[in-house]
């Protein structure tokens, strides 16, 4: 035990020996000897590329790079370029979707289902199972893959595309001069931008920014990048209520102009939020960094094909089919579990309705949204099956508190419009679902990266608050003109 | 990496010897770390050699934490971890840290260098940073297929010569280049291949005097150590983690590490 500490200290003496002799030594060198060092290096550097790099012919590829360069971050042409290309993205997803969407529905759900049923009835199955089961479990995956796939499977190659090309940097190099005006970090751009994809993705992605403080501004503002699960939500919405407001021909740009209107306005929160957070409880000087420009590469087609759909597309189906099953055994359960006359569901949106009504919405859009906290896939599902219920529809959908996929848009329209619905409560949810808490598997990945009740519960109720807010405001705006 | 028969270098033979483990990574013979530039497609070369679809994106700070996997090469398991892209080694972000602390702490047995063919020069500032760190390393010029977009011509024997490690051209995106890589690779871990990198030249009397004085006392301490001079240069920049490093004697683990391998 003495002998250990000996040695330690011994360690320990010779530790400080050598440092003191670097003091001493490092007095002769002068103050810019850190930069001599540094230029030595880079001497040898290009010593040892003239010796190996040849230039033969043109460099045609780089500076044809730098031209398309300067178009794409321009200061005139940059964003209104980001906007379009984020619209025909949209446009092509839009578009695209429904056609195998309708395919899917009408297996999955107009011959499989009653093939199931038909099979449940055959053992006898008790009829509390074969609801909880085919009519909750069953059809809420269904409906799952039959809504999400598609887009999913067009939206995610194209935007792999434009990452593998070199696009999206360029979108952060663009965002970047917005970011540190709001007081964030410009790093900030990239973990918005993965947010896109997912939210705990761009959780986690915000440990790619040193200081504590802008890391924190990034966490909590990444809920207003729309992420996948609310893509869907946004697409169906502006394609029923925004695309027939003009002639059909139009229809599918403007809803998808509408979504890109979300989407932008999520940015907007996103830097109004993180200027008063930096402002206010998270004072302090933005640091710098510096963004590297990649050069521009040939995407490979078929590979990021397969990659988008391995990696993105299906893990993403994958892990709202897992969610939406307990989620769809949930729905059947407080549709079908009566107290007194009414459901649990009903008695809950009946109790809510004079309060959601403040806010342009109503009580079956907030009870999906309590349902869905743990994927934001699964709200529109909910409210059509909440709003048949509660509006006691007949002849649409399979049953009371069945969750159920319509194939057509103009069906569905008709479910919602029965519902109360109007062109109000349609950009509300397109708000809402931009503005209110993230799912449960963010807030967990909140709690894990900042350790932080405290900004886990902000980043939880903050968007939700915002949410309300705005809704309310648009409520009164909306009334004033009624 | 020079005299083998053919059957030993023919492309096909080695890439059945080529067993990718994921993540799976008990027992292994060797640790090999990949460096390099942001935007280098080292990310690309990793996913390649592992079979891991590690999520790759072509900007600075996209591999967040290190990632490690794992892969089997002629009966050899190879543990690989890849670090963040860094651009030097000699200023203080997280990344770059990381990447600095896992080569000179972690002491891997081969740090493949991945560089970008189009930008050779300024990839070969954080080349020579790291080969004052280590001597077992491999370089592997990736994205060939966009020097030869660009016109340009490297001079890959050159390089080898001028540098002292194996270089290996590559396109990783398509898969050309990897099988030569892992038999560099598996002949700077099994010692087959001696890197013998030059220390850099070009530097000021004062410097080399100054560093020779502090090189001493070092080497005094810790007469096995092989980064003395290295170490030396940190301590008069004022580098406070080694500083730290020298204080707490875990400087002295260093050698104890080379020595376990030797």
């Amino acid at each position: 035990m003495n002998q250990d500490r000996m040695q330690n200290n011994t360690i320990k003496s010779k530790g400080e020996e050598i440092i003191a002799l670097a003091n001493t030594v490092r007095w002769d060198l002068g103050i810019d000897f850190h930069d001599s060092i540094i230029e030595s290096i880079y001497e040898d550097a290009s010593l040892i590329a003239k010796k190996t790099v040849q230039q033969t012919g043109e460099k045609e590829a780089y500076s044809f790079d730098l031209k398309i360069d300067k178009i794409v971050t321009s200061k005139w042409l940059g964003f209104p370029l980001m906007f379009l290309m984020l619209t025909v993205v949209f446009w092509l997803t839009v578009a695209g979707a429904n056609y195998p969407s309708g395919l899917l529905a009408s297996l999955l759900i107009d011959t499989m289902h009653p093939i199931l049923k038909g099979f449940a009835a055959s053992v006898n199955m008790p009829w509390w199972l074969d609801g909880v089961l085919i009519d909750g479990a069953y059809l809420s995956m269904a409906w799952v893959i039959a809504v999400m796939l598609p887009p999913m499977a067009i939206f995610f190659p194209i935007f792999t595309l434009l990452e593998d090309l070199g696009y999206l940097p360029r979108v952060a190099f663009n965002m970047d001069s917005l970011f540190r005006k709001a007081g964030a970090h410009g790093k900030q751009a990239l973990t918005m931008s993965m947010g896109f994809g997912c939210n705990a993705a761009g959780v986690v992605a915000a440990r790619v920014i040193d200081s504590p403080r802008e890391r924190l501004i990034a966490i909590i503002t990444n809920n207003f990048s729309l992420c996948n699960g609310r893509w869907p939500t946004q697409i169906l919405i502006a394609s029923i209520f925004m695309g027939s407001l003009v002639p059909a021909g139009m229809a599918g740009i403007v809803s998808a102009g509408a979504v890109v209107a979300i989407a932008l306005l999520g940015i907007f929160f996103s830097l109004v939020v993180s200027w008063v957070l930096s402002k206010s409880v998270l004072k302090g000087e933005a640091s710098s960094f510096s963004l590297e420009l990649p050069p521009y590469r040939p995407p490979r087609v078929l590979q990021t094909l397969y990659t988008s759909l391995i990696d993105r597309t299906i893990i993403v189906l994958w892990r709202a089919v897992v969610f939406a099953v307990p989620a769809g055994v949930f729905i059947w359960l407080v549709a079908n579990i009566h107290m007194g006359d009414l459901s649990i569901a009903e008695h809950f949106i009946q109790w809510s309705n004079p309060f959601a009504i403040i806010f342009g919405l109503n009580g079956v859009i907030l009870l999906a949204y309590i349902i869905a906290i743990p994927a934001n896939e699964i709200v529109i599902p909910t409210i059509l099956m909440l709003t048949v219920l509660s509006a006691k529809l007949t002849g649409v959908g399979a049953g009371s508190g069945v969750m159920f996929e319509l194939d057509s848009l103009s069906d569905t329209a008709n479910v919602l419009h029965a519902g109360g619905w109007t062109l109000l409560t349609a950009v509300n949810l397109m708000l809402f679902s931009l503005l209110h808490n993230p799912c449960s598997t963010t807030i967990m990945t909140i709690y894990k990266e900042t350790k932080s009740a405290k900004w886990t519960l902000v980043s939880t109720f903050l968007p939700i608050v915002l949410g309300f807010i705005v809704t309310f405001f648009t409520t009164q705006i909306w009334l004033l003109f009624h | 990496m020079h005299t083998k028969d053919n059957c030993a270098t023919c492309p096909a033979h080695n890439k059945a010897n080529l067993v990718k483990l994921g993540i799976n990574l008990e027992n292994v013979d060797f640790v090999i770390t990949m460096a390099g530039n942001p935007n280098t497609g080292k990310s690309t070369v990793f996913n390649n050699l592992t079979g891991l679809r590690q999520h790759t994106g072509n900007w600075p700070g996209k591999t967040v934490s290190r990632a490690e996997g794992g892969f089997i090469f002629n009966d050899k398991r190879y543990k690989v971890v890849d670090l963040p892209g860094t651009y030097s080694l000699l200023s203080t972000s997280t990344d770059e840290e990381v990447a600095r602390d896992f080569i000179l702490f972690g002491q891997p047995d081969v740090t493949v260098i991945v560089v970008d063919a189009t930008r050779l020069e300024r990839n070969l500032n954080l080349v020579l940073q790291i080969l004052e760190l280590t001597d077992r390393a491999v370089m592997c010029v990736n994205l060939m297929d966009e020097a030869k977009r660009n016109n340009l011509e490297i001079d890959i024997r050159t390089l080898s010569k001028e540098l002292g490690i194996p270089v290996i051209p590559a396109s990783a995106r398509r898969k050309e280049g990897m099988n030569e890589l892992l038999q560099a690779i598996e002949e700077v871990a099994t010692g087959k291949y001696l890197c013998r990198p030059p220390k850099i030249k070009s530097r000021s009397k004062k410097l080399k005097h100054a560093i020779e004085t502090l090189s001493v006392k070092i080497k005094e301490s810790y007469p096995r150590l092989q980064n003395v001079k290295w170490v030396a240069m940190r301590l008069l920049e004022g580098d406070n983690s080694i500083i730290e490093a020298v204080r707490s004697g875990e400087i002295g683990n260093l050698h104890e590490k080379q020595l376990k391998r030797e």
